[in-house]
């Protein structure tokens, strides 16, 4: 999938502007837990997080993830977006509850990835 | 390619800036065609580390030094020290305060981590003086 794809079948917001949203993605995780994510990710693509600081960016740079997506319609400021802007990032927030969100996109195909 | 040597300061006051200096490294390490798979790991190890310093030292330094064949990197902070380094050391456990929790950190995997995703890790404290901590990441590893 196609991250224009997760932001039509989320009814995201697109929060940066200029990222490249053919991207292909096949793999996500979902947490607010970042300290999870560093321990137990493995080349996943795209981020599924309700927490909103700057180092949701920093992690999923750490572990060169190419999107990340704002669930329950929090929105990150404008100091984030250009951390993630910098990275070459997409920021997508949508405003279904992280089960929800989860739930669809693996509906649509893509899946959590090997740990 | 002759060894390159840095240093970083990580300030305790400011979280939000923790990542900084892993993300210099990892930037400058792609830059000079290390492998991915080292890259990675070594911006991981040194996150969680920077990320420890931010938290519980109030802050500390990083050096690095690199060759072709490995990352090293030092951390070392005058904070209140571990008194329990080997439970420290196993996962789960976590001093961090709910406050750090709610940042998305402190879930006892920080120097676990550390450790997993090096070659080599050293850790030494004294409760009262602070904590150095030496690691490795081998290039071809």
């Amino acid at each position: 999938m196609k991250i224009r794809d997760i932001l039509s079948i989320l009814d995201a917001e697109l929060l940066t502007q200029d990222a490249d949203l053919d991207r292909e993605v096949h793999t996500a995780c979902g947490s607010d837990m970042m300290s999870d994510v560093l321990a137990f990710v493995k080349d996943q693509s795209v981020l599924l997080t309700g927490l909103n600081n700057p180092q949701v960016v920093r992690t999923a740079d750490m572990m060169d993830m190419v999107c990340i997506v704002f669930v329950r319609g929090k929105k990150p400021d404008d100091a984030i977006l250009a951390l993630a802007r910098q990275r070459e990032m997409a920021v997508l927030c949508t405003g279904h509850t992280m089960f929800t969100a989860c739930g669809l996109l693996y509906s649509h195909g893509l899946r959590g990835g090997v740990h | 390619m002759e060894t390159i040597r840095l240093q970083y300061t990580v300030p305790g006051d400011d979280f939000t800036r923790a990542g900084e200096a892993s993300a210099d490294l990892k930037s400058r390490l792609k830059a000079l065609g290390f492998p991915p798979a080292a890259v990675r790991r070594t911006a991981i190890a040194l996150y969680e580390g920077e990320i420890n310093l931010a938290i519980h030292a109030g802050g500390g330094t990083i050096t690095v030094e690199i060759t072709p064949e490995k990352i090293a990197m030092a951390l070392d902070d005058e904070g209140p020290g571990i008194p329990d380094i080997a439970l420290a050391m196993s996962e789960g456990y976590s001093t961090a305060p709910d406050e750090v929790r709610s940042l998305g950190f402190g879930a006892g995997m920080g120097l676990p981590n550390m450790k997993k995703y090096t070659d080599l890790f050293e850790i030494a404290s004294t409760v009262g003086e602070g904590t150095h901590i030496k690691m490795t990441v081998n290039s071809d590893g």
